[in-house]
């Protein structure tokens, strides 16, 4: 019964549109919106929003929060909102992946589908990212799907978009964020 | 005595401000309730088990002895409860006058009459969606009064009415957000409720702290890593005390003479030790406070510069034995670094008396013989850079699980893991605040077993510093040991699911019952009425599963899926035959 209560309170939450009367507690509580800019993980006081050239192709993964334009305030207040992202080659993107990405950069959520870790560990050697917690390994080429591990679902998609050669959110996740409840 | 009417279906808890959330549900209620005071908590009724190990000196031993050597192969279950919980269910059923108090996983309580079985209610908190628990579990609720003291693992500490389950009160203690959590019972002294934090795997700096019993006012907090103007910051040589762990995870034990609560403190953090250079005071230390005032009193370092994970987080068991002919109050503690510790306890503070390895231990060269400080193999002593073997392994030689000591036998109990060594090659990361920050190479870090068996069921004279009895389990053992005085020593904690009875004398295998799941649970004895019960929840996960995963990967390739999760309390007696 109670984690039927969570679910549906964690699908409300992330269908809610973002509205200008809300207030800054409940924006920065909200997932990434249509629209948002992203800040860095770290830098989310006054930190720059994140252009293209903020994130170098092939090197390492870089952790932002979405930017509530209106309110200029960073998504923090959840650790549900942490997003990944990671610039590829475009041609080396498939499937549903190549419409979601902009000039080969990806967004995903950071949270793991098991048990909720924030999935950080980009493997190079392997070309996949992996969760600290319980070594799940997903595809960011391919949509984020899993590849190895406990996690039972692929990690949700964010569409990105570029405006002003900022990145910007161009739709909502493609798929539930969180982990398994117990 | 109690009573129990079936009027409130379902009822809401009261919530108290914005932050205040969970339900209670009522199938019946608790009437006669009997007050916890400090005259029981120092001198517990053999019916109950009001403290993490029933009494203050950490014993885990019952006076109960209807149950015995003689009748125990007539142990048979008398009731079960299903949790409906997945994951590690390590809480003692706790036992007040004839009502038992379970925690589970996600920090549910549940109250039932502990002769018939009958919920009477459960109260379950709002954990927030965006929670993650690297250890699901909860390890039971402490008394005081009329209320119970529960420790979340979104860091918040909860007074619930016993009678009813409903909060009285809550206090928040840490930030989630930054990887505090909590998973300890509490200990309660004079109306003060001591609780600490995890969080060493995040890079927190942790702390022991007190709240007002009976109005969750904050009192005192110690850190158990100093600041550089603290006695014990230069042992950190650089900035590393900042985000140096020593959690602090497990009850600590209680010297009503001296005034002095025993806590076990957690490894250093990250676990290299290259990165965070010194002895680390008072990581993978005891320490002896004051709980008045959270002063630090006493402590001992068990091993300086903690690189292998072996947190120190069991307070040590208080014994007042006879050694070379005197009379000490020792301070006694099997170790996961694999030595079995006698310290002394004196007015001067505490100090060493011996060290000695239970299990195959190649990271300590020797020991000093004054003050017990081991030198170290550094071959065995993990680094940045670098895989290194060692032994025990990060789960050392007796993890978080408690020894009991036999006040009829004077023996120690330990559940060892023995032949099981491990690997890693650390990693010097930057620490993202509230993500996991072990560093190591996930995929450096191995289980390394020689082959024989691993579980050990050993019995120990702490005086003498003999092994009295050993018995060898195929895999790991995890799980808490009970003991009664009925010559019994009780423990679960094995992949086959069994929960066993033990010859505390001989070590001979006595009664066994398999379970629903695999217990790594802590086993109580309580009494109602005339009739003296055994009490333990089957529930396997947390550590015990992630043995059992890494067991999978090496050549003893155990069947990671081989125990089913799904928590149950069982309830045991002798059934009389007239
Ligand atoms: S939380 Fe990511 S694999 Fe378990």
């Amino acid at each position: 019964m109670l984690g039927v209560a969570y679910v549906l309170a964690a699908a409300t939450r992330t269908s809610l549109p973002a509205r200008a009367d809300d207030p800054p507690d409940a924006a920065r509580g909200m997932l990434a919106q249509v629209g948002d800019q992203l800040v860095a993980f770290g830098s989310e006081d006054g930190g720059a929003p994140l252009a293209v050239s903020d994130i170098p192709p092939h090197s390492d993964v870089v952790l932002a929060w979405p930017l509530d334009t209106a309110r200029r305030v960073a998504r923090n207040a959840s650790r549900l909102n942490l997003i990944i992202l990671m610039h590829f080659d475009p041609s080396s993107l498939s499937g549903p992946e190549t419409a979601r990405a902009a000039n080969g950069i990806v967004a995903f959520t950071a949270v793991c589908s098991h048990q909720a870790c924030w999935v950080t560990d980009w493997l190079s050697s392997k070309q996949l990212l992996q969760c600290p917690c319980h070594q799940s390994e997903y595809d960011l080429r391919q949509g984020g799907k899993v590849v190895s591990g406990p996690a039972p679902r692929g990690l949700a998609g964010l569409p990105l978009k570029v405006a002003d050669g900022k990145l910007v959110v161009a739709g909502p996740f493609t798929d539930r964020v969180g982990g398994q409840k117990l | 005595m109690k009573g129990i009417s079936y009027i409130v279906p379902l009822a809401v808890a009261a919530g108290l401000s914005w932050g205040v959330s969970g339900t209670t549900a009522f199938a019946g209620s608790v009437t006669g309730y009997q007050p916890v005071t400090q005259d029981r908590l120092d001198n517990p009724g053999p019916a109950d088990w009001l403290l993490y190990r029933r009494t203050y000196d950490g014993h885990g031993d019952s006076p109960l002895r209807q149950i015995n050597v003689d009748n125990v192969k007539d142990l048979t279950p008398v009731w079960t409860f299903s949790t409906g919980v997945v994951e590690g269910h390590e809480a003692p059923p706790m036992v007040n006058n004839g009502v038992m108090f379970v925690t589970t996983p996600g920090d549910q309580v549940l109250a039932l009459d502990a002769a018939s079985g009958d919920l009477l209610w459960r109260y379950a908190p709002k954990l927030p969606e965006d929670l993650f628990q690297l250890h699901p579990t909860n390890r039971g609720v402490a008394f005081w009064g009329n209320n119970l003291y529960l420790a979340t693992t979104d860091s918040r500490l909860i007074a619930l009415d016993a009678k009813t389950g409903k909060v009285v009160w809550e206090a928040t203690v840490g930030d989630y957000h930054h990887g505090e959590y909590m998973t300890l019972e509490p200990l309660v002294v004079n109306g003060k409720v001591i609780i600490g934090t995890s969080g060493g795997e995040f890079g927190v700096r942790a702390y022991i702290a007190a709240y007002d019993a009976d109005t969750g006012k904050a009192l005192w907090k110690t850190y158990t890593v100093p600041s550089p103007s603290e006695p014990g910051g230069d042992t950190w040589n650089t900035d590393a005390w900042k985000t140096g762990g020593g959690s602090v995870w497990i009850t600590g034990n209680y010297d009503p003479k001296r005034n002095l609560a025993y806590w076990g403190v957690g490894n250093a953090a990250p676990w290299p030790g290259d990165l965070h250079p010194g002895d680390n005071l008072y990581t993978s230390s005891t320490i002896a406070l004051d709980p008045d005032t959270g002063k630090i009193v006493a402590y001992h370092q068990y091993h300086q510069n903690d690189s292998w994970d072996w947190d120190e987080v069991r307070p040590p068991i208080l014994i007042n034995m006879t050694r070379d002919g005197k009379t000490i109050d020792a301070l006694v503690h099997p170790a996961r670094d694999g030595y079995l510790w006698v310290l002394q306890q004196t007015d001067d503070g505490i100090k060493f008396i011996s060290g000695k390895p239970f299990v195959y231990q190649n990271a300590f060269k020797s020991l000093d013989p004054q003050t017990g400080r081991p030198t170290y193999d550094l071959d065995h002593k993990p680094v940045v850079g670098k895989t290194v073997t060692f032994c025990p392994s990060l789960w050392g030689g007796d993890d978080w699980t408690s020894s009991a000591y036999s006040d009829e036998t004077h023996l120690v109990y330990i559940p060892a893991n023995n032949n099981m060594c491990g690997s890693n090659e650390g990693v010097d990361k930057k620490l993202l605040v509230g993500q996991l920050w072990l560093g190591v190479d996930p995929s450096t870090n191995k289980l390394v077993p020689n082959g024989q068996h691993i579980g050990e069921l050993q019995a120990w004279d702490p005086a003498t510093g003999k092994q009295a009895w050993m018995y060898p389990f195929p895999n790991q053992l995890f799980a808490s040991v009970l003991t009664t005085a009925g010559g019994l020593v009780f423990v679960g904690g094995t992949n086959d699911r069994m929960f066993r009875a033990f010859d505390a004398k001989t070590g001979e295998l006595l009664w066994q019952q398999r379970t629903n799941s695999g217990i790594i649970g802590m086993p109580v004895a309580f009494q109602v009425g005339d009739t003296e019960y055994i009490a333990v929840q089957s529930g396997w996960g947390v550590d015990a599963q992630r043995i059992q995963n890494s067991l999978a990967k090496t050549s003893m390739k155990l069947d990671p899926d081989e125990v089913p999760q799904g928590g149950v309390v069982w309830v045991f007696a002798v059934r009389h035959h007239n």
